[in-house]
């Protein structure tokens, strides 16, 4: 592919004080690609996918989205740091899907998917109204937009949590262990919605721990452990015939 | 063999624990607060100090119209000092969690200071700001842009004990609204964030209307303790109710049953606002029950109605409620 990849990372650094929690990723995601990233926890998964959209800042490297750099701008051979509205403009671009929903709990299903529209992009409340619905039963809740988040199950907090990320029509989605803080019977319901996505071309960066979604779903996966990147390429072939020795450790544990 | 016995799930019939303490409690409270009652009543009624008026008196000053135009500057007071006292509290609290150490520390500095001296004191400064500083002036240096007032009109006793009360307030409430920005969740912010929301729209979109289920029971406190608190304006010799029963009172020696009066007063003002405050609390209680409690009023309609119906099944309380936007 000669197009610019929707995530490039070269060589990204993180720590939290003195702990290096990424050391050294490099890696690509072209657009329309779904990556699964895995690994045990504490190997710096999630905060990889927190840095892509800068909510958390990266101390070496590059980190770039669809060919601008991640929270900084380049003149010359200078960097700039950006201001936070083109921050904010970014992140508007690209949707996250949390480990525990985080809806707004003083807000209806439909008032969480229009609030951003509304007040980020300045559509007007019709138009958002309108496609919220659409997306709400697209993600099979179209009798839930008047219901509160609390008034739902797991499962359909999380799906409204798509919905809402979808309603910024972002042009790639990031989902934290979204099915890591549900029951089990409701996981099914939320990765139904996800393989949809990905079948109708989203580009996705996906931590999780459901193997079988990865190896169905996942055009490519990347199994992480301390901070780096130990195995990556095709999901059935490493998941079936994994090279490195941690990578057999792993999953010989968790499959 | 759990049915061996022959149970069938009966509801289950037994003598209840007796409480004889409960009722030894009952009695001496009641004893007690008889004595009190009828120590006050009676020494008031055999006040004949002057017309000897006693609890008529009482009855007679209660619809007093001066004591409805102290009533007026008391509410007056109130309302405006607690809209003082929020709206710089909330900016307080903002700057104060600002990430900014300028505007962090100003505001640290603000309620070191307001909260650290009394408000007593405060009011009289205000009240006496004119015997240092004569006029005040206000403008852009180096030009002729400038605004110049006596200070003795700028600041009447009104707004002397207005902005004693205000400002005190403000650095208690910073600290409340503080305290209801930290209580909601983290991952609150950063789903906002995360949707392109910048930092003034996260705040106030999402984790005050959040932060408002913490912030509103002790801002009713606070607005009953200023409801009261307001009778220090008394020494800035603003006319409220304190005010006016005391001046009363020197005039017609009816000292304690004009303090009474003021108290019966004092009392209903606070009871409305304490009725007022349970609404507002339901209100921004929306979304974090699975259906609203009922209020006392829709509980007692439905008394009403049940006593000529037989036992309804548990009905789900829908929530509907007036949506503000």
């Amino acid at each position: 592919m000669t197009d610019v990849p929707m995530v490039k990372a070269e060589a990204v650094h993180k720590s939290f004080g003195r702990l290096e929690v990424l050391r050294g990723i490099d890696l690509e995601v072209a657009a329309k690609e779904v990556m699964c990233m895995i690994g045990p926890s504490g190997s710096g998964k999630s905060t990889f996918l927190r840095c892509i959209n800068h909510l958390e800042k990266i101390d070496a490297g590059r980190l770039s989205v669809d060919g601008e750099l991640v929270g900084y701008q380049q003149r010359g051979d200078r960097l700039y740091e950006l201001r936070d509205a083109e921050v904010c403009r970014k992140r508007s671009e690209i949707g996250m899907v949390f480990q525990h929903f985080n809806l707004f709990p003083h807000m209806t299903a439909l008032d969480n998917l229009i609030e951003a529209p509304i007040r980020v992009k300045k559509e007007s409340r019709a138009v958002a109204a309108e496609r919220g619905r659409k997306l709400l039963e697209r993600v099979g809740l179209g009798e839930k937009v008047n219901a509160y988040p609390r008034q739902l199950s797991g499962g359909q907090q999380q799906r409204v949590a798509i919905a809402r990320a979808l309603a910024m029509e972002p042009k790639l989605m990031l989902f934290d262990e979204p099915t890591s803080a549900l029951d089990p019977e409701l996981v099914g319901e939320v990765l139904d919605v996800m393989r949809g996505l990905a079948e109708d071309g989203m580009t996705m960066v996906v931590v999780t721990h459901e193997m079988g979604f990865a190896r169905e779903v996942s055009d490519s996966l990347v199994f992480m452990d301390g901070g780096v990147i130990v195995e990556a390429g095709n999901p059935r072939d490493v998941l079936a015939n994994p090279q490195q020795e941690r990578t057999r450790a792993f999953l010989s544990k968790v499959l | 063999m759990a049915n061996a016995v022959g149970l069938q799930g009966e509801a289950i019939k037994a003598v209840p624990v007796r409480h004889p303490g409960r009722w030894v409690a009952a009695i001496v409270v009641g004893a007690i607060a008889a004595y009190i009652f009828y120590t006050v009543v009676t020494a008031i009624q055999n006040d004949h100090t002057k017309q000897g008026s006693g609890w008529a008196a009482v009855g007679h000053y209660l619809f007093n119209p001066l004591i409805f135009r102290g009533i007026l500057v008391t509410l007056e007071l109130t309302v405006l000092a607690m809209a003082v006292g929020i709206v710089l509290g909330v900016i307080l609290a903002v700057m104060r969690l600002s990430p900014n150490p300028v505007m962090s520390w100003v505001s640290w500095l603000y309620i070191w200071f307001f909260r650290g001296t009394p408000v007593l004191v405060q009011i009289f400064f205000w009240f006496n700001l004119n015997l240092v500083l004569k006029s005040i002036d206000i403008g852009i240096p180096f030009t002729s842009f400038w605004l110049h007032a006596n200070t003795n009109t700028l600041i009447p006793p009104f707004m002397a004990a207005l902005l004693g009360l205000g400002f005190n307030e403000a650095a208690y409430m910073a600290e409340i609204v503080r305290a209801g920005i930290i209580s909601v969740e983290h991952g609150q912010t950063e789903a906002a964030q995360a949707l392109g929301m910048n930092r003034g729209l996260v705040m106030r979109r999402i984790v005050l209307p959040q932060a408002m289920r913490v912030i509103i029971p002790p801002t009713g406190n606070e607005t009953i303790s200023m409801l009261k608190t307001t009778s220090l304006a008394f020494t800035a010799s603003v006319t409220e109710l304190f005010t006016r029963q005391q001046q009363i009172a020197t005039a017609t020696y009816d000292v304690l049953e004009l303090l009474i009066v003021a108290s019966i007063w004092y009392l209903v003002m606070t009871s409305v606002l304490t009725v007022g405050q349970y609404y507002v609390e339901r209100y921004f209680g929306r979304g974090t029950l699975r259906g609203m409690p009922l209020t006392p009023f829709q509980r007692f309609r439905r008394i009403l109605f049940t006593f000529h119906a037989p036992p309804p099944a548990p009905v789900e309380v829908p929530v509907s409620l007036p949506r503000g936007h």
